[in-house]
């Protein structure tokens, strides 16, 4: 199939997910708790008869729910309204806005890492099969995946603070909350540092896993016979043949296990005390802010469909199989 | 026969396989044979006789659960005569493509996906001499010509050429560096009957204009006759028959050779009952003594299961006209 | 029932699996028995036998074998009781996510068409959203309806209902392929009905694959549900050993230096995790054995003599040392 097929293929999936997505956000917050005007307003608050009815005119909960409610809450969201916090007294969006650079900052280090020391080791894994290289980065794997992201986290917590002195929480010291991020870079890396190696050594196994298994497939094709009967080295076989078609399997992968980040990124902010997205869903869930819950998921599902789609477009100019019109 | 020197002399070549258990399969036994420039030896046989594995060993592209046990592999190099198999692997790396080249089954996945076939091309010809880009371009362009393939094509990638001209750009390709000796390893299979008379003729005419020698390895009797000057008939890893093409196919004298023969359907005669020879081939790793056709042999006697039989001239026939059957030992009795 | 001996065999040699074998069985040995483990109950203070003080964080060299939390309740009974609720919670999940999935592998597989189309891009739009969220907010949700469901209950269904994804993927890879065998064109042919060919033909090829993958989505299970019960979704009544981390965590175990709470329920998910998976991954190759040697692997032996002895002249000498014939016939060169 052609190219554009396949993009608009992509694109169609990525429009249909969010749909489901935006359709679940609605359903569970607005259809099913029993009162609707509490899901907006929060529970613990004490409104009279009148206010609630007020309230209710005012946020559309007087209408009926299909299409009313759903075509308003839309237009909203699409607006960047997503509501107000209660927890925080704060409209959502900002809340969730403040939070998503430090999340963005740990994610984006812990990947970086995860996916080149990944990536390279499952390459040598895959090439030097069956050697003391393969073993040791297969175990590794093995255990790192069986080993819970959270609890991984309370061990480097506990290490890292007691044999290296760094921070145990927070994403920078108090007393630099609220300064601009150039000032205080130092102590951002410093409070970044066990939270991203949590993260790193959570996913360097799984990319290893996939590379490893990429190289093996590639390594097996004719092609590679054919490079050697050329008289290419085996280094130069391995960069120049099998390196690029072992690695375009790969980004499919990787962006597929971009969701799983998110959850990763939850659980060690939550043990780090990082100020981020994933310990602010947290918190969230705990108290029982909904219109923060509900944004907080939008955000970031939008955010991993997002970056899924951009991952499959750069596939498909990648591969030259995926055929141009 | 002809006063020329071989390209290629093989001398004894056994190769096995390590298995997973038990002792290792016997791919090759004993083989010897001579490849003359500007002449096509057929190698040919049912699948898993050995005639790929012939090649492979040659080029030393075996797997690493093969083994070369004995064997050796004269060639007529540019640095003189030496035994392929005792080269270093730099030197056997530089003996690759420029001297010999072999061009892998277009149904295989043997071009890289992701890269043009011209960029794959001039690689070949960029690894082994010093000529910058210019010069190498215009040797792609002239290398498709040779095989007919139009040039803008030179840019598209493997998966848009059909089977018939993927199989070209192999050729295409492993003449890239002009070298003495061409293996073409099953060049036909899996192309429509038009497309392979197309490749067998290219491969006729590239010879005639660039001397080559070729050692063409099929199953197909019929590529054999219209391609090869002599032919080599292997069967369980040895050599069954051997001679010229016109020898082997007219006065075949091993049986298995006839069973062959026989078992090619002619289209014209359309009432005759299609021949096949029962039984299995025989099993690498668990070899019976004697002939290795011995169990599926409409003419065995007592000798053959005992005793591997030697070479045999065949009387009447060309003199390098040979064949592995006690039948022709003038001491036997049968016939 | 021989096929079972011989699959077994095959499995005991392999010592990854036999391993794998070993911690899962040591891990449900300690679930079952976990009343006659340990000589407490899980909710039974410990104390001093002198002073009668509450051992708050007692260490393990004054309480053992594992110490006390925070309450001073005995931590090795935790653990004991906790596997239960661990292994249990992963099992029912586990299977509920291969009944899905498999179903929906099969479905998808056997029936292809818009049947197929429509079930991969479900599969398709749930891989992709990002699980623990989705989870999170299902499960506010409900707690919301005010159901009155044991939130284990709640955590098996999520899971089990979530996860299905990659196990339906194989078993529809495995369906597709076995769809093209001759038997089910011949009883299609014969006039047998869908239902009969896929309990027949389908299910009992299919079925080793199941197994193995079985394990596999049990370990995912057992991972989510620690992770979860750690965020506070869990039991707090009946902990499960991601609550007794959540505990520790909560209640300043780190701070306060009881590496004995939170060391211990983590390492127990690591030992059963890890049996699961290689229980699992050695299924899964021996089902489909992974392919032998790459082309990079190494260079097949050459000959030891190599290069050594002149080179031949004569190929009819070397071929026919022989000859019987009377002829000169090995000359005409």
């Amino acid at each position: 199939m052609t190219r554009t097929d396949v993009i608009l293929r992509k694109f169609a999936l990525a429009a249909v997910t969010i749909a489901v997505v935006v359709l679940l956000n609605f359903i569970l917050f607005r259809v099913l708790p029993g009162d609707p005007v509490r899901a907006v307003i929060g529970r613990g608050v004490r409104i009279s008869a009148e206010t609630q009815a007020a309230l209710r005119v005012q946020f559309g909960l007087d209408k009926p729910v299909f299409p009313d409610q759903f075509i308003d809450t839309l237009g909203q969201w699409a607006q960047g309204n997503l509501g107000v916090s209660w927890s925080q007294r704060r409209p959502v969006a900002e809340v969730l806005v403040a939070k998503l650079g430090n999340t963005l900052l740990l994610i984006t280090a812990g990947q970086l890492l995860s996916i080149i020391l990944g990536v390279g080791l499952g390459l040598l894994a895959g090439w030097r099969r069956k050697t003391a290289l393969d073993v040791g980065a297969l175990t590794f794997s093995l255990i790192t995946w069986a080993t819970p992201t959270f609890w991984l986290g309370i061990i480097l917590l506990v290490a890292g603070s007691a044999w290296l002195g760094l921070p145990t929480a927070g994403s920078r010291d108090p007393g630099n909350v609220g300064k601009p991020m150039l000032e205080v870079l130092p102590d951002i890396a410093e409070h970044l540092i066990l939270p991203t190696l949590t993260f790193t050594l959570v996913y360097l196994g799984q990319y290893m896993l996939i590379m490893r298994s990429s190289v093996l497939e590639v390594l097996s094709e004719d092609y590679i016979l054919t490079a050697k009967a050329k008289g290419l080295t085996v280094w130069q076989t391995l960069t120049r043949h099998a390196l690029k078609n072992a690695l375009l399997p790969v980004v499919t992968l990787i962006a597929l296990n971009l969701g799983f980040t998110v959850a990763g990124a939850i659980y060690i902010e939550t043990v780090f005390s990082y100020d981020g997205l994933g310990r602010l869903f947290q918190e969230a869930l705990n108290r029982q802010d909904y219109p923060l819950l509900q944004g907080a998921f939008l955000l970031l599902a939008v955010a991993v469909v997002g970056s899924n789609l951009l991952a499959d477009l750069i596939y498909a100019y990648l591969d030259p199989r995926v055929k141009t019109t | 026969m002809s006063l020329r020197t071989p390209l290629l002399r093989v001398r004894d070549l056994t190769v096995e396989f390590k298995l997973e258990s038990g002792p290792p399969a016997r791919a090759l036994e004993s083989v010897s044979f001579d490849v003359y420039p500007g002449e096509t030896l057929g190698l040919v046989g049912e699948s898993g006789c050995g005639k790929s594995t012939t090649l492979m060993a040659l080029m030393r592209l075996l797997p690493v659960a093969g083994r070369i046990a004995t064997g050796q592999a004269w060639f007529e190099g540019e640095a003189g005569l030496h035994d392929l198999f005792a080269l270093s692997d730099a030197e056997m790396r530089r003996v690759r493509w420029r001297e010999i080249a072999i061009a892998f089954q277009s149904a295989m996945n043997a071009l890289n996906p992701v890269e043009t076939v011209g960029d794959q091309i001039r690689e070949a010809i960029q690894l082994h001499e010093a000529v910058d880009r210019a010069t190498s371009d215009k040797r792609v362009a002239a290398l498709f010509d040779l095989v007919g393939i139009a040039r803008s094509r030179i840019n598209d990638y493997p998966h848009q050429f059909s089977g018939g001209m993927r199989q070209r750009a192999m050729i295409a390709m492993a003449l890239a560096c002009k070298p003495k000796l061409l293996f073409a390893d099953e060049p036909t299979t899996a192309l429509d009957v038009m497309v392979q008379a197309q490749v067998l003729d290219l491969l006729k005419r590239v010879q005639r204009e660039l001397g080559l020698g070729v050692v063409l390895v099929t199953h197909d009797l019929g590529v054999v006759a219209e391609t090869c000057d002599r032919v080599i008939v292997l069967y369980g890893g040895r050599i069954a028959e051997a001679g010229t093409t016109d020898s082997v196919f007219n006065r075949a004298q091993h049986p298995y050779t006839q069973r062959l023969l026989e078992a090619f359907p002619d289209v014209a005669l359309s009432s005759e009952r299609l021949v096949s020879i029962p039984g299995a081939p025989p099993r690498l790793n668990a070899l019976t003594p004697g002939c290795r056709f011995a169990p599926r042999c409409h003419k065995v006697f007592e000798p053959c299961r005992s005793e591997v039989p030697a070479f045999w001239s065949v009387p009447g026939s060309d003199p390098e006209h040979l064949a592995a059957c006690h039948l022709l030992d003038p001491r036997s009795e049968g016939r | 029932m021989r096929q079972l001996g011989t699959f077994w065999r095959a499995f005991r040699r392999n010592g990854t699996g036999m391993l794998g074998l070993f911690l899962l069985v040591v891990s449900v040995v300690l679930a079952v028995g976990a009343p006659w483990l340990s000589p407490h109950g899980p909710t039974e203070t410990m104390r001093d036998p002198v002073s009668n003080r509450v051992l708050l964080f007692a260490p393990p060299n004054v309480h053992g074998p594992l110490g006390t939390d925070d309450a001073g309740r005995d931590i090795w009974t935790l653990l004991t009781y906790g596997a239960r609720i661990s292994l249990s919670i992963g099992f029912l999940a586990g299977v509920l996510s291969i009944a899905v999935g498999s179903t929906v592998g099969i479905v998808a597989g056997y029936f292809g068409g818009w049947v197929d189309n429509a079930l991969m891009r479900v599969t398709d739009v749930l891989l992709v959203i990002p699980d623990i969220p989705l989870i999170l907010i299902l499960i506010a949700a409900f707690r919301q309806l005010d159901l009155g469901v044991s939130p284990l209950v709640l955590l098996v269904m999520v899971i089990g209902l979530l996860y299905w994804s990659s196990t339906a993927r194989l078993i529809r890879a495995q369906v597709l392929s076995l769809k093209e065998r001759q038997f089910v064109q011949r009883a299609l042919a014969v006039g047998a009905g869908h239902w009969h060919i896929i309990n027949r033909h389908i299910l009992p090829q299919v079925m080793p694959l199941i197994v193995a993958n079985t394990v596999l989505v049990m370990s995912t299970a057992i991972l989510v549900e620690s992770g979860l019960s750690f965020l506070g979704l869990g039991d707090t009544t009946q902990p499960s050993w991601g609550t007794m981390i959540n505990f520790a965590f909560s209640r300043n175990a780190v701070s306060n230096g009881a590496w004995w709470y939170y060391l211990p329920p983590g390492l127990a998910i690591v030992w059963v995790t890890l049996g699961c998976t290689l229980v699992g991954n050695v299924l899964e190759e021996m089902l489909n054995p992974r392919l032998t040697r790459h082309h990079l692997e190494g260079e097949a032996e050459l000959p030891r003599q190599a290069g050594r002895g002149t080179a031949p002249t004569e190929l009819l000498a070397a071929l026919t040392g022989r000859s019987r014939n009377g002829d000169d016939s090995g000359d005409k060169r």
